[in-house]
């Protein structure tokens, strides 16, 4: 295959948005959501979902549509079908789930502006086929799950002492409020990147440190 | 001293110093707390006293831990870490679970000093910034108060002191009590002037003797080691503005004695206030400053959901103080002022 | 790129954003009339769910609005406010679940109450909407201890009925000594006053209201 001569294939795609180029770890982009609903782990994961099915389904129409839109409107164009996807998936929420609407609230209508939607438009969608747009929209849809996921996990051990609205901790334990305050959510997010920062600076070093073996 | 080095020294001004150095002010804020914390530990008995050294231990384990791991020469000789383990315990209930305290002090040490840079970078008092995070994390225990003068307090403590760590502490109804704010705001009770100033009555450990404070602020202020326009200004405009709203509506607003005299406003204005980094430098900041804190105190106190409101007015104070001072900064001679 | 050259024309940028617009357009219209049945019977079947919470004898429910002449049956769109009645298996009257909000700590509480005519005492609540503190305001919500008050909230009418003899009144935890009264929860005294005080306030507009127009709940529109 000639894969290897024309860059990354659709598996890189794919994987880079789980981890290299986390959209929430590594860009820092979609902040409204990832701080305003991982109170828990389940309202995380809906929103992380909801984002996917979002990004996945205008990442495919502005891929196929991408000779078709005119470069002076294209930021229109994008929003016009994000949007409409986003409509749709509120509806979907709430016949699925009243609750579940209720707990995410104006958020499903905010993931019209969230960046990493309009970003992937932007950056990747409008310039690649269909194929690897579907693998970069699943990619970085499920990087932001995950992420946002860690988040909501973190905060609801935390702050409720459960984990998917069951209990995790003895109950004893004395929840800790804050987490589930939207501070808890500026302080988690601020761990979790102090973490990732601290893995990848290692994994620099380390690569440095490996090179130099190999050119002494 | 011990004498001048006889090799010839090449440094930048001044050359001439006061010989104030943050060490030396620093132990004298601690002179100056260590009346108000005996008398904490003389009100509320044994409890007092643990929490205090659970307080101090914590600021300074984290202190020393954290300059380890940045790798920085340790800064546990300057007295300022003993200083914010001081204030930060004398603002918190006595009969909070020590294992609060001990997380609070890493708290404050670590967010509200080390992430920002360490001593001279911090934004926010380091103390209030413990208190500040346990407030949020634990509302019933930050709240729970303890009557002071109970009998049998030097032989026994509330059994919450020792709640294993992470569990959930747990109250005698009897052993509690109302801070005077609380009972002002929702039962409309009004502690007597006498009983605030003596510090007859229930709250943290050190905010309670309105009297012993001034009088370590006095001591300070004599010794220039403290900016006294920052409490004489949050007390002339909490005096003010309540003096007004009592004299307007006298049934809905508490007198200005009670309001001066109750809850954390007079530890808060004398020692939380004069933070010498997170306070401003220029003298009409300085007054700015305080009547920001003033207002701000009596509307959170007065129109907001909690009783007590000194901590977030300072904070928040903390937060406008370089603004204040680029606000006020003198124009240069010449120039139109506008632009600099 | 040509896709930059053939962009130029105005009548291309109007052929895509028109033609998106449809098509968008298209799609929601026709996901919600696809939802529109399924998330109108999720509503009723939350406020149902609420409604026999409150009046746990209830085994079905019928909405009234209320006019200035008593309470019809709800036909239609809804005006004005509603109160909704809850009957037994043989269609007798339970009591009533009335609607209340009021400001809490955080913003508005809004919450649904039981009456029953026969023990002149509100039998049961909750709550349809807060922002109270997590872990604090919004134990109203789930506290057993505070849940216990509604077992029989006394807001029995005085002689002339115009208003309950003793308003609804929130006290400190564990000082409750009259059927009246409210327990509060330790550490939320600002969300358990708030739930009174919206008790207070509505139990005295609604209970004389609806104790002097009691018949037009016994016997519905000629139902059954």
């Amino acid at each position: 295959m000639s894969a290897t001569l024309e860059g990354p294939t659709t598996t890189d795609e794919f994987i880079k948005g789980l981890w290299k180029e986390n959209p929430v770890f590594v860009q820092v982009l979609g902040m409204c959501p990832t701080l305003a609903v991982t109170n828990s782990a389940i309202n995380a994961l809906a929103m992380g979902l909801a984002t996917m099915v979002v990004l996945v389904m205008s990442n495919a129409v502005i891929s196929l549509l991408r000779k078709f839109i005119p470069k002076q409107v294209r930021i229109a164009s994008y929003i016009l079908i994000i949007a409409s996807f986003v409509t749709a998936v509120e509806y979907v929420i709430q016949a699925v789930s009243l609750d579940l609407h209720k707990a995410l609230g104006a958020f499903i209508s905010l993931i019209v502006v969230n960046c990493v939607i309009l970003g992937r438009a932007e950056a990747f969608a409008s310039k690649n086929d269909l194929v690897k747009s579907l693998a970069d929209g699943a990619g970085m849809g499920l990087g932001f799950t995950f992420a946002l996921f860690l988040l909501g996990a973190v905060r609801e051990v935390l702050g409720s002492g459960s984990l998917f609205g069951v209990a995790v901790l003895p109950a004893s334990f004395q929840p800790w409020v804050i987490m589930i305050l939207p501070s808890g959510g500026f302080f988690t997010l601020g761990s979790w990147l102090l973490f990732f920062n601290y893995l990848s600076k290692r994994k620099a070093r380390k690569a440095a440190l490996a090179t130099a073996e190999v050119a002494s | 001293m011990v004498s001048v080095a006889k090799t010839l020294q090449l440094r930048t001004s001044p050359h001439v110093t006061s010989g104030a150095s943050v060490d030396l002010i620093m132990r004298h804020v601690v002179w100056a707390l260590v009346p108000t914390a005996l008398f904490g530990v003389y009100a509320f008995g044994l409890t007092a006293a643990v929490t205090l050294s659970a307080a101090l231990a914590s600021c300074l384990l984290a202190e020393w831990l954290l300059c380890k791991w940045s790798e920085q020469p340790s800064t546990l000789s300057d007295w300022s870490v003993a200083v914010t383990g001081l204030l930060y315990g004398l603002t918190l209930p006595p009969g909070l679970p020590v294992w609060m305290t001990m997380l609070g002090g890493f708290i404050a040490v670590g967010l509200g000093k080390h992430l920002f840079g360490g001593l001279g970078y911090n934004p926010f008092n380091p103390a209030l910034v413990g208190r500040a995070v346990m407030q949020a994390a634990f509302p019933v225990g930050m709240t729970t108060w303890h009557a002071a003068f109970g009998s049998g307090r030097f032989s026994s403590v509330p059994s919450s002191l020792f709640t294993f760590p992470f569990a959930a502490p747990e109250y005698t109804d009897a052993l509690t009590s109302a801070t005077p704010l609380a009972a002002w705001k929702f039962e409309h009770n009004l502690a007597a002037a006498s009983d605030l100033v003596m510090g007859f009555t229930t709250g943290s450990t050190g905010e309670t003797s309105a009297v012993l404070i001034l009088l370590g602020g006095a001591y300070l202020a004599a010794r220039k080691m403290m900016n006294w326009r920052i409490p004489l200004s949050i007390f002339v405009t909490v005096a003010v503005l309540t003096f007004a709203l009592h004299l307007a509506s006298p049934e809905a607003y508490p007198t200005a004695p009670f309001m001066l005299l109750s809850g954390g406003l007079m530890l808060g204005a004398v020692f939380m206030a004069t933070d010498m980094v997170a306070s401003p430098m220029t003298t009409l900041g300085v007054v700015i400053y305080g009547a920001l804190i003033g207002v701000l105190t009596v509307t959170i106190r007065l129109w907001g959901g909690m009783p007590e409101g000194v901590m977030y007015a300072i904070l928040l104070a903390n937060a406008v103080a370089p603004h204040i001072d680029r606000l006020v900064r003198p124009t240069v001679y010449g120039t139109s002022g506008r632009k600099a | 790129m040509d896709a930059v050259a053939k962009g130029d024309s105005p009548l291309e940028m109007y052929r895509a954003l028109v033609g998106i617009g449809v098509v968008c357009g298209l799609l929601i219209v026709s996901v919600f009339q696809g939802t529109k049945p399924i998330i109108e019977a999720n509503k009723a079947a939350a406020l149902e769910r609420a409604i026999f919470q409150v009046l746990p004898a209830a085994k079905q429910s019928k909405t009234f609005a209320a006019t200035d002449d008593g309470f019809k049956l709800l036909e239609g769109p809804a005006t004005g406010p509603l109160v909704f009645g809850g009957y037994a298996e043989d269609g007798s009257l339970v009591g009533l679940a009335i609607p209340a909000a009021g400001m809490g700590y955080a913003d508005t509480i809004r919450i649904l109450y039981g009456y029953s005519f026969e023990a002149h005492a509100i039998v049961g609540m909750v709550v349809l909407e807060s922002k109270e503190t997590p872990g604090l305001g919004d134990k109203i919500a789930s506290d057993p201890g505070f849940q216990a008050n509604f077992e029989a909230l006394d807001v029995s009418l005085s002689a002339d009925g115009s208003a309950p003899v003793h308003a609804v009144a929130a006290v400190k935890h564990g000082t409750k000594s009259n059927p009246w009264q409210l327990d509060s929860i330790t550490g939320a005294t600002i969300s358990s006053k708030a739930v009174a005080a919206m008790l207070r306030e509505s139990t005295t507009t609604w209970i004389p209201k609806v104790e002097k127009h009691k018949a037009d709940f016994m016997n519905p529109g000629g139902a059954k």
